[in-house]
């Protein structure tokens, strides 16, 4: 079967070890989680988690339903089966002698990302988008020289009208 | 007990006492708690972190303590207490060692659904985190085998933690739910007040089925050739017995129960062809060969009874009816899914269901079961381990409830011995769990009283929880010990005979303790036999005993348990033997 990438929102009781019990389950049934980010929901004491899987659909099924068994996941949505809106933000900072800055600044500009912190040989850039997005610009940073590359992971929503 | 409890007044009377709203500490909310939710009888074993709890249960005798000489023996006690009656079994531990004690038993009633609330002490809140003495993170090590588990931080929350963990463990997939209780949780006071309803939202259970899926079955059922059904423990859980009786009557559906399964349909019946998978018999795993309509009804197609998935029943359409919608598909693709409680699903089925007309398909059933038969060479010179597992069966007309451990015996037990009850055969399946065996028989015993409990052991598991010997003696338990001493792992030895060609590693089990002797030790009697005449007068003996026996019988070394099917093979590509 075909693996695919699938994001996937889980409801979560905001409990303590509920994130231990969702990785944990990813972990010992050999499930793939490629990102996860975890936060507060739009309801007092829920958290949603977003998580990024690969895998085919047996597998997919498989992680629905064995997420369902834990008592704290209120609700699995397999966002990617439908249109749907999925962001993630980086900050790297790069190595930027004042003679390269114009330069990256241009990129930054043409990416609609955001310069967030200038020091004596480094800029922090911060750039906001679909994975895709992130993983071109950080590959146009490369060649001045990442020093520290940090990402949130996706977090995503359906559409307003395709839900 | 039950004199006692008839002194302290009714069960309204007691009911209201636990009710009262006092202040009381969390220990006293803990067994109030317990006894609301109808506990009689509890396992534990004492220490640090539940003195609190201990000493609350100072001078009370509301319900039943027993104290294990383990807590491995206290959770397989517990186990068997919840196997044998269908109630949630409970057991007590202390913090740290006392509950990595309990992993293995945790383990074992996770993998075969069996409704546990295991109550663990553990460090004072203020020391959580600190590696402080006898400190265990014992939710976050049991996070996966456990339905669910709670670390209890606040007294207030006690009665409804203990509530939920109740009703959590006996609905739905049932299954073992930990409390985790801190020491000065135990130790704070509150204002009692009970908790009688559930509100969890995550937790939804689906007992009813999708009548567009039933309709699908019966349907499937009127066009097939060659029907089978494949019925597991989810039969014996659901209390489901009776209505897959008049289920299979009704369509006249040849079936095929697994090992947790056993006993929820009866043995005798003609339609019954044994167990199916590694040690099944010739007849359920060819049927499950050659079956164009496969019935899963309360099973999960476990490795051992499909082993090779590519190629088990490869003409089947498959039906799984199971009430945890994970286990559908998982292993074996599914054509008609049917999530639901067995027994809800098979009162529904039973209203349409008609007979179906396969006559020569059921006739093909019969002449494999009676061309290969479960057999084995007998001797008149040495005892013969399935001879022994007749005899009990004869002499007991099918009617005690058996325990086994692990290994040969446990297939041999199986096999042989014809259960015609549910609840009446209890084993540990998922797991293997060696061990297990003679303390879940205790725990049968404290839930049958009355009844006969046979505990089937090999002489390797006898000695991974013989301790609990003390038990049976202290507390009159008439558990009847069978301990088939083949003087070896057995198991392990047929599969070193067979698959590493006789190379026979570290699985002599000389130097024993005398069996017998280790029983009268504990003030247990003990007997031994060697031969069919021995093995009669001793089993008679022991079954005339009205407390614990422990009868040791000394069977041939090198026999092995047929039909095996060995791993990486479809199950119709079966050793079968020796035969004559």
């Amino acid at each position: 079967m075909m693996q695919t990438k699938h994001t996937i929102a889980v409801l979560v009781n905001d409990q303590p070890g509920v994130l231990q019990r969702v990785s944990g389950l990813f972990g010992r049934r050999g499930f793939n989680i490629e990102s996860i980010t975890v936060g507060q929901s739009e309801e007092a004491g829920l958290s949603r988690m977003v998580i990024v899987t690969e895998g085919d659909s047996g597998t997919l099924e498989q992680i629905e339903k064995q997420l369902y068994k834990l008592i704290d996941v209120i609700k699995v949505i397999d966002l990617s089966s439908k249109p749907m809106v999925a962001r993630e933000l980086a900050l790297i900072k790069v190595k930027a002698e004042p003679n390269v800055r114009p330069e990256i600044m241009g990129v930054v500009e043409t990416f609609r990302a955001a310069v967030v912190d200038i020091g004596t040989h480094s800029m922090m850039v911060q750039v906001v988008g679909d994975t895709d997005k992130i993983d071109a610009m950080i590959e146009l940073m490369k060649p001045y020289g990442i020093k520290e590359l940090s990402r949130t992971g996706v977090t995503a929503m359906i559409r307003g009208n395709a839900n | 007990m039950n004199a006692q409890s008839a002194m302290m007044g009714s069960k309204e009377q007691l009911r209201e006492k636990w009710m009262k709203p006092e202040v009381i500490t969390g220990s006293e909310i803990l067994l109030r708690s317990l006894l609301l939710e109808g506990v009689e009888c509890v396992f534990g074993y004492p220490g640090g972190a539940v003195l609190y709890i201990y000493d609350a249960m100072h001078g009370f005798d509301d319900f039943k303590h027993v104290l294990t000489r383990h807590e491995q023996g206290a959770i397989h006690a517990a186990d068997g207490y919840a196997r044998a009656s269908g109630n949630v079994g409970v057991c007590i531990a202390t913090s740290g060692p006392g509950a990595t004690n309990l992993v293995t038993g945790i383990a074992t009633a996770y993998m075969d659904s069996v409704p546990l609330v295991v109550i663990t002490g553990n460090v004072a809140t203020n020391f959580i985190g600190t590696d402080a003495f006898q400190e265990a993170d014992i939710t976050g090590i049991t996070m996966p085998i456990t339905k669910h588990s709670y670390l209890v931080r606040d007294v207030e929350d006690l009665p409804r933690i203990i509530h939920e963990a109740f009703h959590i463990a006996s609905t739905g997939r049932k299954g073992p739910v930990l409390i985790d209780i801190p020491k000065d949780v135990s130790a704070n006071k509150t204002m009692f007040k009970p908790v009688t309803e559930v509100n969890i939202r995550g937790y939804n259970p689906t007992v009813n089925p999708n009548r567009l899926q039933t309709d699908k079955l019966l349907k499937a059922i009127e066009s097939a050739q060659r029907p089978l059904i494949l019925a597991g423990g989810g039969v014996v859980y659901s209390g489901g017995h009776e209505e897959l009786y008049q289920f299979v009557t009704t369509t006249g559906i040849p079936i095929t129960t697994t090992l947790l399964g056993l006993g929820g349909f009866p043995s005798g019946h003609d339609l019954w062809t044994g167990m199916p998978g590694m040690h099944g018999t010739f007849a359920s795993n060819k049927a499950l060969q050659n079956t164009d309509l496969l019935i899963n009804i309360g099973a999960r197609f476990d490795d051992r009874v499909t082993m090779k998935l590519q190629g088990f029943a490869p003409h089947a359409k498959v039906v799984h009816i199971d009430i945890d919608p994970a286990e559908i598909g998982k292993n074996v693709p599914t054509d008609i899914p049917i999530v639901g409680d067995v027994k809800t699903v098979l009162e529904i089925l039973n209203k349409d269901a008609k007979y179906a007309h396969v006559d020569a398909w059921r006739a093909q059933v019969m002449q494999w079961k009676e061309e290969q038969p479960l057999q084995y060479v007998d001797s008149e010179t040495e005892l013969k381990p399935q001879w022994v597992i007749e005899m009990l069966h004869r002499t007991t007309q099918g009617q005690a409830i058996v325990t086994t451990d692990v290994g040969q015996h446990q297939m041999w037990a199986a096999q042989f011995y014809k259960f015609n009850q549910p609840r009446s055969f209890v084993t540990s399946g998922g797991l293997g769990t060696m061990g297990f065996g003679f303390p879940s028989a205790i725990g049968a015993q404290m839930a049958h009283p009355d009844r006969l409990v046979i505990s089937i052991n090999g002489d390797g598991g006898m000695q991974m929880c013989a301790q609990e010997l003390a038990i049976c003696a202290i507390n009159n338990i008439p558990v009847k010990v069978v301990i088939i001493n083949n003087q070896v792992l057995g198991m392990v030895r047929q599969w070193q005979e067979i698959i590493y060609k006789g190379r026979y590693s570290h699985i002599d089990l000389e130097g024993s303790p005398d069996f017998p002797k280790l029983a009268e030790a504990y003030g247990v009697k003990g007997l031994r036999a060697t031969n069919k005449e021995e093995a009669e007068a001793a089993w008679q003996e022991a079954l005339n005993t009205s407390g614990p026996v422990v009868v040791e019988f000394v069977v041939r070394k090198g026999e092995n348990v047929y039909p095996m099917v060995q791993a990486g093979d479809t199950i119709d590509q079966m050793l079968l033997g020796d035969s004559e």
